[in-house]
């Protein structure tokens, strides 16, 4: 078969004949092999613990993302009270950064929960497997003559090393998913750094960079609707104020807040 | 015939399943060479089905070699082009 599959047989057989290759005496080829065998049962567990290690990370990314949302609307909310509304729509602009974030954090730990249940899987059939090469192999050594155990153990080892090839292929695809997830965990760690999602009370002057962000979001709509929510739940929703002196410095600080817009 | 999904195990498919998994295949290629996504998409699901409709799963401790082995159920188009492209889904 010129095809996929034909590709995929093509590979996986080179492999596992790599894996064999060394058949002079055949029970020593036997004990060799299921050396190898249980060594590479080794990698899949690792392969598995690297997967649950990334999830880990971006788990706990995902709840210092989820406090700072919470944060960041209780800022909000503060904001409107002292009619800041500046500081309240900054705020908001990034309540939404951070919830996108959160989304696509969440969708990336179902993707690795996922990777972890099928290399699992594919540990447990490896496993299926070594054990009944292990009961054939001791068979095989007391039943048959060298010529014969020859082609019996040439056939269960090929059963074996097709296994094994194939869960190193899910281990390698697993390695591929999470090495792309740390860059990008990575990269949502320098946001982080960058103070993209701090809370305002260590807001410094505008920043190009979070700007940037910001605009790039789009969620201008989204704010807008937020912040008329929230003026309208703090009672402060008359909509005639007046809007905000201009040129205001965006904040002196945190805790007491400015007192100087006008006072309700 | 013994057919593998990479991931998944091994099925016992009537020997005349052969020649319709290949043309599936081989058109699958062709679709993945025009870069044709919903098509590739199509004749893969085809041939997951022929697995699904007439293969027996083999007992995870019969020790043998298939003669086919499938991609992984989940290989996407992006990995599909990587099969062909040189590199493979698993670089020798």
């Amino acid at each position: 078969m010129p095809g996929m599959a034909g590709r995929m047989s093509t590979v996986i057989k080179s492999k596992v004949s790599r894996l064999l290759d060394r058949a002079e005496d055949p029970s020593e080829t036997l004990d060799y092999g299921y050396q190898k065998q249980v060594e590479h049962l080794q990698q899949v567990k690792k392969g598995i613990a690297d997967v649950v290690t990334a999830k880990k990370r971006l788990q706990m990314q995902s709840q210092k993302i989820e406090q700072n949302v919470v944060k960041l609307d209780t800022q909000a909310r503060q904001a409107i009270s002292q009619n800041r509304e500046d500081l309240a729509r900054v705020a908001l602009e990034r309540k939404t950064l951070a919830q996108t974030e959160l989304q696509s954090l969440d969708q990336q730990v179902t993707e690795l929960e996922n990777q972890q249940q099928q290399l699992t899987d594919s540990e447990q059939k490896l496993r299926t497997k070594i054990e009944a090469f292990r009961t054939k192999k001791e068979v095989i050594k007391a039943q048959y003559s060298a010529a014969e155990a020859q082609v019996k153990i040439s056939e269960a080892a090929t059963g074996v090393g097709e296994e094994m090839a194939d869960v190193g292929l899910a281990i390698q695809r697993a390695e591929d998913k999470t090495e792309q997830m740390r860059a990008r965990a990575g990269a949502v760690e320098e946001l982080e750094a960058a103070g993209t999602f701090d809370d305002l009370t260590q807001l410094g002057p505008p920043q190009d960079d979070l700007d940037r962000e910001l605009n790039q979001l789009g969620a201008g709509a989204q704010v807008d609707d937020e912040l008329a929510k929230m003026k309208a739940e703090l009672g402060s929703g008359e909509g005639d104020r007046p809007a905000l002196e201009e040129g205001e410095a965006p904040a002196e600080g945190e805790g007491s807040g400015p007192a100087k817009g006008e006072s309700a | 015939m013994i057919v593998r999904i990479s991931g998944e195990g091994q099925f016992k498919l009537p020997d005349e399943d052969a020649q319709r998994l290949n043309d599936l295949d081989n058109s699958a290629v062709e679709a993945v060479e025009q870069g044709d996504r919903d098509k590739f998409k199509e004749l893969w699901d085809q041939m997951l089905d022929v697995v699904a409709r007439d293969g027996e799963q083999l007992p995870g401790d019969e020790l043998v070699e298939s003669d086919v082995i499938m991609p992984p159920r989940d290989i996407s188009f992006d990995e599909a082009c990587r099969e062909f492209s040189g590199d493979g889904l698993i670089p020798d």
